[in-house]
């Protein structure tokens, strides 16, 4: 067994008849912040949302810490693991979406505690003090009793970050968690991010933030037409890019 | 006209109209909770990607939303018993407005359910959710608040069709209203007298159903 966090293996995804993962390799160590950037389309989100099941995936392995995610092969024949197991491999890792998705119906502590209470079985008192520790962490300790929609964009998304946050995963999946926002709010989102990076938790990001990804990964993925293009350290690779396909992407893309 | 309203024989037999809106409140109480689990079942078996669970759903929605409610009512107290299944006429009443509500009400869960973002399903998986428990903590919550304004509109309705127990002498509001028509012939009073019954115990749903929703409202 190797130590590696996330060994993804010759990972294949279709929808239909369109393959959009056509054979991904991908590892990762504990305390990797890995940038995936690439054209839309590129298969960069998918990849992603294979790693929690968020997708079903027709070839290919990933492991989490040694762990066979989402399938077992048994006889040759290759089957989906039960929900219920599946869901307790889904909170090894934390995921914030483009989206939020934060509970509307939830205050931000609610939204916190939620899976606390029923993934980690914690008390509610036990759940209330670790949701207001991250929610102080991302800076929204005075809004914790505020719901979604009294939030504004950036602040829902750090309350997103602290849910998944809070469950303690061993890998954070960011996918494409300022592409929502206004230009404004951006950087209150990027900033919790990197305090979280320093920190020393592993994390996969899909950014369209070019900036962003030189600055904090410690390695960059380029996605192109469903494999791995090209990757390296963010310097050689926006610096010196091997790929006449990745020098292309680099020149339509925004550094700011 | 010369005709002089006169409530005085209408009042004598006023506890019995208010006998008959309890057994009104009652049946209809009885037969929306069955109805509620009924339509919500159902919902979920209109949604389901189970062609096994989706078209017995369908089918039954289809049947009963396309029959008047006073054909299922006979059919039920008078045809059934021919096929062996003999029901009191209580018992009957409140079996066919159950199966009637649970059809319209799975129409109007199904809306409500639709209208919960696939987004928040998936964020409830990511946190390591099992299927029950975005269900219970996450979907039913906010289907329930998405259906509450369409909701009161149609348990208004639901409760009125109780007046078709009539029918089968059952003995609610209607039944009771027919009875001091006949005895009586004070036949303006006693309509009036039921219908503002009637009236005055919607509106009171219909407020409480708005408080509800009040008090269910999301904070923005």
């Amino acid at each position: 067994m190797t130590g590696n966090l996330l060994e993804i293996r010759d990972l294949h995804k279709r929808y239909g008849d369109v393959e959009v993962l056509k054979g991904v390799d991908c590892t990762m160590a504990q305390g990797d912040v890995i940038s995936i950037i690439g054209s839309s389309g590129s298969g960069k989100t998918t990849m992603l949302r294979c790693i929690n099941m968020l997708e079903e995936f027709q070839g290919g392995s990933i492991r989490i810490d040694g762990e066979e995610i989402g399938y077992e092969t048994a006889g040759g024949t290759r089957r989906r693991k039960k929900e219920k197991e599946i869901a307790r491999q889904r909170a090894m890792t934390g995921m914030a979406f483009q989206q939020f998705n934060l509970f509307p119906h939830m205050s931000a502590a609610e939204n916190v505690m939620l899976g606390l209470v029923k993934v980690k079985k914690m008390s509610r008192d036990e759940a209330r003090s670790v949701a207001e520790k991250w929610l102080d962490r991302v800076g929204l300790a005075e809004r914790r009793d505020r719901f979604p929609g009294q939030l504004s964009g950036g602040q829902q998304q750090r309350v997103a970050i602290a849910r998944a946050i809070a469950m303690n995963p061993k890998l954070m999946l960011f996918d494409e968690v300022t592409s929502a926002l206004d230009p404004e709010l951006v950087n209150e989102v990027l900033q919790v991010i990197k305090d979280l990076a320093r920190d020393g938790m592993s994390m996969l990001l899909v950014t369209h933030e070019m900036r962003f990804a030189y600055e904090v990964s410690s390695r960059v993925i380029f996605m192109n037409q469903g494999r791995i293009g090209e990757e390296g350290n963010p310097r050689e690779m926006f610096l010196k890019p091997q790929t006449e396909r990745l020098a292309e992407f680099l020149k339509t893309s925004t550094f700011n | 006209m010369g005709y002089t309203l006169n409530f005085s024989a209408v009042w004598r037999s006023f506890d019995q109209l208010l006998w008959g809106l309890g057994l009104s409140l009652t049946l209809a109480f009885v037969a929306i909770a069955i109805g509620c689990v009924l339509g919500l079942i159902t919902a979920f078996g209109l949604l389901s990607k189970q062609g096994a669970l989706r078209h017995p759903a369908r089918i039954y929605v289809t049947i009963i939303r396309n029959t008047p409610i006073l054909v299922l009512v006979l059919f039920t107290f008078f045809a059934l018993p021919q096929l062996g299944i003999r029901l009191g006429k209580i018992e009957s009443f409140v079996a066919t407005l159950a199966l009637y509500s649970g059809a319209y009400l799975a129409e109007v869960f199904r809306g409500g359910l639709l209208a919960v973002p696939n987004g928040l399903k998936e964020a409830g998986l990511a946190i390591g959710l099992t299927q029950a428990q975005i269900r219970n903590s996450i979907v039913m919550p906010l289907m329930l608040r998405n259906v509450l304004p369409s909701l009161s509109s149609t348990l208004i309705s639901l409760f009125k069709d109780t007046s078709l127990a009539a029918a089968i002498a059952v003995p609610e509001l209607t039944f009771e209203a027919r009875k001091i028509n006949v005895e009586t012939f004070r036949v303006i009073e006693t309509w009036i007298v039921a219908s503002c019954l009637y009236v005055a115990t919607c509106s009171v749903l219909a407020a409480l159903l708005r408080r509800l929703e009040r008090r269910m409202s999301i904070p923005r």
